[in-house]
């Protein structure tokens, strides 16, 4: 029976990546390493303004003086961030972003990634916003955006057009110094996507940001910048997958969101970067800063994500509750196999009155996998009533696999209320027969049963993505997909 | 239809069944009789699957094939149903969802396509009403925070909607009141036909006042000591398990 166990688990966690397939195209890099002539190089390449290059030079100089840090419960080796290329972009010239510009391969590439950039193909209702390695390849319904007044469009694109906004915000969620790889990401970001609602608006489509990594060697650095007005709503969504390769990419990634008085921003995130191979060969590492603040009274910020890939995630997604009776959630799932690593949580910090946060973590693990989560809740002394509930359950898969939770509560005001409670669970022999009685093959009783376990997660999920993360969560535990 | 003889079944080392034989046709209602672990659970698990059960000896054949080769998900498909006495809770998984899946890996192994969406759900609204279950399935995940008796109404239900050509019940009856073990027993009246067989396995004779079993079997102490018709019952619960264990 135990052994019979063992044969189903490893039978359904033994699934391959299907987004592993390398692009031809040709590529314009810059040479490998990092020094200030290589951040000058990239800003004359984007054409930046003053205010940017010193922004990331500025950063450049305090991630020298940074350490990596090493607190996370992750195991990787040294990286060599010498030995790394910051800037990659497909060769031909993408002047005009408009669709019947794109290069043909690229096109393919998102068509085969089920990314469609042509907009009456794509399913009605969801803008994209393509990003190639470096760059931003293509976005979608612009032009339907414009006319509410919503800009939707490429970091660079929003560098050249709007580089008022981006002075204002940029660096004041996530400063410059904040932590090792988001100064890291502040000196060398290539591309990312720019998002503005403007007061009363609601963003009446979902914007959708997609990564590819493609080139070999590379890093990706995007930057990723929301603002909504007062009283505007806008859901955002965000999809990464990289080839597979032998050797571990990094992605250092920075997201910002701020939501002002009356706001509301959704941020959902399917994350697939390629998370090694079986043995634990290759994989994206990913050292990811995402925070949002609820800057204004009665703002709401919440976090989705499903993240089933990368080799190592070190993975935050935080709120800021400033305002009076702002309002923050984060929802995950995260599932590792294999030999991958993930250290994700969230962090509520609570400056404002009357503030509430709901935190539900949903961790998988399987394989010989480390799954943690850390999570801080921080009710300042001057977040009067202010609420956390947090919820934290782990699903084990075998015996080799770890689970850890690692919660940190700081209460600094006596009126505030911090909930926690967190369960390990196991799927029963008693579970698997029951469906298997019913005619449901081993297989899929597992995914049947993992499913309902992220159903909380899954089902905050903007639909269309939700069905893709329950594909993804099956496709990341079963056998012979691929 | 089913054919059980000399079966011997032990569990961690431990004889339960010894030598019991049984014979199943078509239209036929069986009733399992018996005192607390004389083996009558041990035999629903055997013959619907479940793995920490160690077959020493004897053979179950079921139209034609030997079912212990099968693994538990094909006898299922091939129409064995075991309605469970303790319906383990599945967080999160819908009812609906749970039986659409059963459904369509039954249709599946038939060669069927998926059973489309409406069909579903009117054969779901038409087994409610049949039933006289009043719950809302929809919304529930697996038997979780039910009541006993919701429990075994789920798998009354679920029997319904997958239609078996042998159904095992064990112990639905167990710790229902009176008008639950009405719509279990009316379920089965209405889903008998003379192409299925049910075996029932009780503790008491409740049940059978209202469905009338075609046999009766006394299990005990691992084997099936005494077998007749639904007068065995009367005479069972008359006199007690003790006449039983002196009649052995």
């Amino acid at each position: 029976m135990e052994q019979e166990n063992q044969k189903i688990i490893n039978e359904v966690t033994s699934g391959k990546y299907k987004y592993g397939f390398v692009t031809g195209i040709e590529t314009e890099t810059v040479p490998k390493g990092l020094n200030e002539q290589i951040i000058r190089s990239i800003s004359s390449k984007k054409n930046e303004p003053e205010f940017l290059l010193n922004f990331r030079l500025k950063s450049y100089r305090k991630w020298l003086s940074m350490k990596e840090p090493r607190w996370a419960k992750l195991e990787y080796p040294e990286i060599n961030y010498q030995d790394i290329i910051y800037y990659a972009a497909p060769k031909k010239k993408q002047n005009d972003k408009s669709i019947d510009n794109i290069d043909p391969e690229l096109k393919a590439t998102f068509d085969k990634l089920g990314i469609s950039l042509e907009e009456q193909k794509r399913l009605a209702g969801v803008a994209v916003d393509a990003v190639f390695d470096s760059v931003s390849v293509a976005t979608t319904y612009q032009k339907t955006l414009e006319n509410l007044g919503i800009v939707f469009c490429s970091f660079s694109e929003a560098v050249q057009k709007h580089p008022d906004l981006i002075e204002k915000y940029l660096g004041t969620v996530v400063p410059y110094d904040d932590n090792f790889f988001s100064a890291l990401n502040s000196a060398v970001f290539s591309d990312g996507s720019f998002c503005y609602i403007p007061k009363k608006v609601r963003c009446p489509i979902e914007l959708s940001t997609y990564f590819r990594i493609n080139a070999a060697g590379t890093g990706q650095f995007e930057r990723t910048l929301i603002i909504a007005d007062e009283g505007a709503y806008v859901s955002y969504m965000e999809g990464c997958t990289a080839p597979m390769r032998d050797e571990n990419q990094l992605h250092a990634a920075v997201v910002e969101i701020i939501a002002l008085k009356d706001a509301e921003v959704k941020y959902s995130t399917v994350q697939n970067w390629y998370p090694g191979d079986r043995e634990g060969r290759g994989g994206i590492y990913n050292f990811v800063t995402k925070r949002g603040i609820c800057k204004g009274a009665n703002s709401k910020i919440s976090w989705t994500q499903v993240e089933t890939g990368s080799a190592i995630t070190w993975k935050y997604p935080s709120c800021i509750l400033y305002g009076d009776n702002s309002n923050a959630e984060f929802y995950s799932v995260a599932l590792t196999n294999n030999y991958q690593q993930a250290d994700t949580g969230t962090k509520m910090i609570h400056i404002g009155k009357n503030t509430g946060s709901t935190i539900i973590s949903k961790g998988i693990s399987a394989g010989n996998s480390n799954n943690s989560y850390r999570g801080l809740v921080k009710m300042t002394k001057n977040a009067t009533n202010s609420r956390n509930y947090s919820q934290c359950d782990s699903l084990l898969m075998g015996d080799k696999c770890g689970a850890h939770t690692f919660p940190y509560i700081k209460v600094e005001n006596t009126s505030a209320i911090v909930e926690h409670e967190a369960t390990t669970s196991k799927i029963s022999d008693d579970q698997l027969f029951y469906c298997q009685q019913r005619g449901i093959s081993r297989e899929n009783a597992v995914e049947l049963i993992v499913n309902g376990y992220a159903k909380d997660v899954l089902n905050k999920l903007p639909m269309e993505f939700a069905v893709e993360a329950r594909k993804l969560l099956s496709i990341s535990l079963e056998g012979n997909i691929g | 239809m089913l054919s059980i003889k000399n079966l011997y079944v032990s569990i961690n080392g431990k004889e339960i069944l010894k030598d019991l034989n049984l014979e199943v046709k078509a239209g036929e209602i069986h009733a399992i009789m018996g005192p607390n672990g004389t083996g009558k659970s041990t035999l629903a698990s055997v013959i619907a699957g479940r793995e920490n059960y160690e077959v020493v000896s004897g053979t179950i054949i079921y139209n034609g094939m030997d079912l212990l080769r099968l693994p538990a998900e094909q006898r299922a498909r091939e129409g064995v149903f075991l309605g469970f006495q303790y319906p383990v809770e599945i967080p999160g998984v819908s009812i609906t969802n749970f039986i659409r899946t059963a459904i369509n890996e039954q249709r599946k192994y038939k060669g069927l396509d998926p059973m489309p969406a409406q069909e579903f759900i009117a054969k779901m609204e038409e087994v409610k009403k049949m039933l006289n279950i009043q719950f809302n399935l929809a919304n529930r995940s697996v038997n979780e925070g039910f009541s006993g008796g919701e429990k075994k109404k789920n798998e009354i239900f679920q029997m319904a909607m997958l239609n078996p050509k042998l159904a095992i019940l064990d112990e639905t009856d167990s710790g229902l009141d009176i008008d639950a073990l009405k719509i279990v027993a009316n379920g089965i009246n209405q889903i008998k036909t003379d192409e299925n067989a049910f075996i029932i396995i009780t503790h008491y004779q409740r049940l059978l006042e209202y469905i009338i079993p075609d046999f009766v079997h006394i299990l005990f102490d691992g084997k099936i000591v005494k077998s007749g018709g639904k007068e065995l019952a009367i005479e069972l619960e008359e006199k007690g398990y003790d006449w039983i264990k002196h009649e052995t």
